[in-house]
Formats: C-alpha cells, structure tokens, sequence
C-alpha cells in the first residue's frame, strides 16, 4: 500500500513533470490566464494520463517494439478526443476557451513521457496512479500559476473580483505582464527556485 | 579621522556575530570611501589602475549632465504646459492613494519664497530654479526609491552569498529613473527595480554575470506590466490632467507632419525644433530627452575608454542607414506610412536612442567583447530600434526592446568571432 502512496506522491513535488522532468511547458504558459481554464485543462490531463496508461500497460506486452509509439499515441488520442468531446458537451464556454489546447494534450510531452518510462514496464494498477501522480504535480503547477497571474493580472479568482481595479473604480493596477506569456516562464521559474530551496537533491550540477 | 571609525565600525561588524551578515554593506561603504583593502599583489597578470569602482564612478559622472537636465526638464516641460493650457496655478488633486504631494509641496514653495526677489519661484517655464526645483520634487523621490529598494535587495543577496556589494548598482540605480516618466508612481520604481536587481542580475550571478542589463529589464517590466504609466500620452508632462504626446509618438501617427503640427504649435520652424529636441526641450523620459547631454556624457566615456566608441558608433551607423533606407522607400513610394517619411536626423534626436546608445548599450557586462562583434553588435541595435520604431504598429519607441535584443544575442556574437579566429590561425599553423 505504501508502494502505492510513493508512486502518486512522488511527481508532485520530488520528481514534479513541470519543474524537475520540464515537460509540459507549453500548456502551462498557454492556459494559465485564468484558474478555471487551469482547474479544467489540469484535469483533463490528470484523466488522460491515468487512462492511457492504465490502458497501456495493459496491452503492454503485446505491443511490437518497433510500432510501440504508434500504439501509445493512438491510445492517447482516444482518450483526448473523448475528454474533448466531453467538455464541449458539458462545459461549452470552458472549452471554448481552451480551444486547441484540450486536442494538443495528445502531443503533451508528460503523457508519452510516463507511456514510455513508466507504463510501459509496469503492471496496470501502479501505471494507473502514476498517472494520477503526474497529473496531479502538473496541475499542482497550473493552479500555482493560475491563481497568481489571474490574481495579478485582472485582480479576480475563478472569476470573482478579489481586487477591485482602477478601471472599475477600485484601487487595484492589474500588472499587464501577467496576462503574457512570458510571465509564466517567470513564476515557473520561482516555483523551481523554491522547490529547490527545500530539496537541495534536485539541483542538476 | 574617518579611517579610524570605519576601522572601529569595521571590527564591530567582523566580531559581533548579530552583525556579521551585514558586513557586506560596511565593505561597500568602506572601499566607497577609501580604495579595497585586498588589492592584487604578487605576480597577477593583469595590473591596472581601473578598477570596477572607478569605472563607474566615471559612468556615473558621465550621466550627471542628464541627471541635472532631467530635473530642469520636467519642471520646465510641466509649467510650459501649464503655460499653453492658461493653468496659472499647479493643480493638486488626487485621493489619499494617489496624492499629488510634489504639486502641493510646490504651490507652498512659491507662497514661502514669495518675496525672496531673484530666487522667488513662480510656476513660469522662463524661472529656470524653479523648473529645476519642481523636477527635483519627481526626480529625486524616483531616484531614493530605485536606490533604497535596490540596495536592500543586494544587500539580502550578498549577505547570503557572503560576497561584497560593488559599485555596478550605482549606476543602475541611476540610469533607471532616467528612462522613466516623472509621474511614474513610486511603488511601481520600486518593483520595478526589484525586477532588475534579483531576475535580470543576481539569479545569474550578480554583477558581471548578467546577461541582461539591470535598468533596461527594469523598465522593460514596467513597461509590459504598466503600460498606461509609462507609454502613451497622460504620463510625461508632470501636471494632473495636462496630455502631451511626445514628438516621437506623434511620428508613429503622422510621421513628419506630427513634428511640424508640434512645431508651429510652439511658434517655432522645423529646424529650431530640430535644435530644441536636440538640447532636449521637448516631452520625454526624465533623462532622455537630451541628446546634447548624453553626447557630453559619451565624450567623456569615449575620451576615458570606459564606453566603447565601437558600440556608439556602430548603432549610430545601424540607425542612421536604416532611416535613410526607410525615408528612400517613403520617397519613392513603395510605402506610404508615414513613420518611414522620418528624417534620419530626427530619428537621432527623438526617444531615447542617445541615451540608450551611449549609457544602455554600452555597458561591458551585457555587450560583445570582442571588437568585431562590438561592430556587429551596434549595428545590429540600431536597425533593430529603427525596425521597432517605424515597422512595429503598436511602439513608438524601440530603444530598450533592440538593446535588450542585442544584450542576449552578444554572446552569440563573441562566439562566432572567437570561432572564426581560431579557425583562421589553424589555418596559419597547418
């Protein structure tokens, strides 16, 4: 059972994908504007990873070495496509939003990245929360990210007005910056010297 | 006398351990005020007299004639406007937030000297001490926040890394509040050069290992964060309510027809304006409306060999031809925009591209070492500022983008000279 513990807990902060594997960079710059579009996407991929590779070690010796990333990939499309389909039926406005970004989760590095290292050489039940674990330390990540550039940048949380801003007749000056891309890079940037701080053992020499 | 309390203060900071992890900020004030107690000795390769102290000493002497016309500057560009707009009083307004104290402090200023004769103050752009006061009253505060944040967050930093502090910060503590507007709110000075000192340099090492300069990447923050306070027309004249677009932005709209609008709207001809703009009388950032200051500045630098005549030289030539080409496309036609109609001897004059190319561009830390690549270096800035200024819709200004630009690809540039070197004394040795 404690194996079981180690594998989720692992990735989210001693073997992070974003900030130690740095897989999954463009979709954390991408959809961190705002923390419902970061909840939504986090999930989406915490669902797809623990699925395909569920699925995956499942089929696992089965699968020719020669087509085995063929394989993976159509594994992990099907799942994309079903949680895209889903979301447009459910959750319109947020998908809309995402737009490309749910269908790109099929080229997400994370994904292939624990097909091929992890599910791949493991039984089902531990490939499944392996998963959830990466999954889990990238949306770690997302609402981290979120939050302080939604907060920053348009004074709100999931919407809400937290600060009001000037533009509103409040007081708050939202910082431009968050609302660009390179800001991201900035705050995972933070994120990486803070983790570091604390786990010495995950600086690369 | 001095020496002896900086030695007893000195042996306070070495002993008394609650201290200890301030003894950077005594190193620091001490080798200001006296040369550094570990001077090279024994057989080192290199001895020299120029050391990182003196070198920015002279830098910050350099800036010093921008630093006195920033502060008349802003007073005069502020009661000329008020002048125009028939205000005969400065407005004070605001709420607590945003209080204007400078305008306040002013109008009791000239009620206090009301009867001091020649030194009485008047909101008048022909009273020059009192265009220079007013300007100090913006200046100065920009300049003590940019100082005081930034020198805590290198003091945090070397007390960590058990380093001394050096002097690099003066200078970027000084050139930062030149490239900004007066009304810049002070708190945003004070991120912004939190920005500066801890992302752009000491992550990377501290001075001498940043691959950005400090003050530039300041201003770049603010800039991207809070465009509004420093880019578009409400920010550069220091008088509530009072818009003013600067001859550079007007050339984005409508090219040398803006100039000419702003010229006779002064009673002047097109070319006293030229000579206004070159002396620097005309709406700007605090520091950089002075082309003739900054050109004091650089013979100094030059005269010194502190700043590399290469970069200034080269970026002038960059700019310059990359004006000409695009006023040769406008004149024949093939573009009609008329921010490529811009004489190239406007583009000199305008914005900030003598301060940027004689106090941004040249700093040794962030340009190319090698003297080929300082060539390429230049050149490559100033067709970039040009690219920025004329092809880009949204900026007027490109100065601090093409610098920055021009800072990351440096290195890249050294690497091929150095290559290319190598290669062609192998050659020679085969």
């Amino acid at each position: 059972m404690s194996e079981y513990k180690e594998i989720i807990l692992k990735p989210i902060f001693r073997n992070n994908p974003i900030a130690l594997q740095v897989l999954g960079i463009c979709s954390a710059l991408a959809v961190t504007t705002k923390l419902e579009t970061a909840i939504t996407m986090s999930l989406a991929v915490t669902v797809v990873t623990a699925c395909s590779s569920m699925v995956i070690s499942f089929i696992r010796n089965f699968i020719p070495d020669s087509i085995r990333m063929i394989v993976q990939m159509v594994v992990i499309a099907s799942f994309v496509i079903v949680t895209d389909q889903v979301l447009k039926a459910y959750a319109f406005e947020i998908s809309r939003q995402l737009s490309v970004f749910v269908g790109l989760i099929i080229t997400n590095c994370i994904l292939m990245g624990r097909a091929e290292a992890f599910a791949m050489k493991n039984p089902p039940i531990p490939s499944f929360l392996d998963g959830i674990g990466n999954g889990l330390g990238y949306s770690l990540v997302l609402v981290i990210l979120a939050a302080a550039r939604e907060l920053l940048g348009s004074g709100k949380l999931l919407g809400m007005t937290v600060f009001q801003t000037v533009n509103d007749g409040g007081w708050f000056q939202p910082w431009g910056l968050m609302l660009l891309a390179p800001s991201a890079f900035f705050l995972i940037g933070f994120f990486i010297w803070i983790l570091r701080t604390f786990d010495p053992s995950q600086i690369e020499e | 006398m001095l020496r002896k309390i900086m030695d007893k203060v000195g042996t306070m900071f070495e002993t008394n351990k609650l201290l200890k992890p301030l003894y950077p900020a005594y190193d620091a004030i001490d080798t200001f005020l006296y040369t550094p107690k570990h001077v090279a000795s024994g057989s080192v390769h290199v001895r020299d007299t120029l050391c990182l102290k003196r070198t920015m000493t002279t830098v910050m002497i350099a800036v010093l004639p921008c630093v006195l016309w920033a502060m008349f500057n802003t007073g005069y560009q502020a009661f000329a406007a008020m002048q125009a707009a028939g205000m005969a009083e400065i407005p004070v307004s605001g709420s607590w937030l945003s209080f204007q104290w400078q305008a306040w402090l002013m109008t009791q200023l000239i009620a206090w000297t009301k009867d001091c004769g020649m030194f009485a103050l008047t909101a008048d752009p022909s009273n020059w001490l009192a265009c220079c006061v007013y300007g100090a009253l913006y200046f100065v505060p920009v300049y003590a926040v940019t100082f005081i944040v930034g020198i805590l967050w290198e003091l945090l930093f070397a007390s960590v890394k058990k380093e001394e502090i050096n002097e690099g910060f003066f200078v970027t503590s000084l050139l930062l509040p030149l490239t900004l507007p007066a009304t810049i709110p002070l708190w945003q000075v004070a991120i912004a050069i939190t920005f500066g000192v801890v992302v752009a340099k000491e992550i990377f090492g501290g001075t001498g290992r940043n691959f950005l300069n400090p003050a530039l990447a300041a201003r770049a923050f603010l800039f991207f964060t809070f465009a509004t306070n420093i880019s578009g027309d409400a920010c550069w004249v220091a008088v509530d309510g009072i818009t003013s677009a600067t001859p550079l932005g007007m050339t984005l709209t409508s090219g040398m027809d803006g100039i000419r609008q702003l010229a006779s709207a002064q009673g002047l001809t097109e070319m006293q304006y030229w000579f206004y703009a070159f002396i620097g009388l005309i709406p700007g950032s605090m520091g950089e409306t002075s082309t003739l200051a900054c050109l004091i500045g650089a013979a100094l630098l030059i005269y010194t060999g502190i700043g590399s005549w290469r970069i200034m030289a080269s970026m002038l030539a960059g700019s310059m031809a990359t004006a000409g080409f695009f006023y040769f496309l406008y004149a024949i036609g093939s573009v009609s925009d008329p921010v490529y109609g811009v004489f190239p001897h406007w583009h000199f004059v305008l914005g900030g591209l003598a301060f940027g190319m004689i106090f941004m561009a040249t700093d040794p830390v962030t340009a190319s070492m090698t003297s080929i690549g300082q060539y390429v270096y230049g050149f490559l800035i100033g067709f970039l500022v040009l690219l920025v200024r004329a092809v880009n819709p949204a900026y007027p200004e490109g100065v601090m983008l093409a610098i920055l630009f021009g800072n990351v690809c440096a290195p890249l540039i050294d690497y091929f000279i150095v290559q290319a070197n190598i290669k062609r004394r192998e050659l020679r040795n085969v």
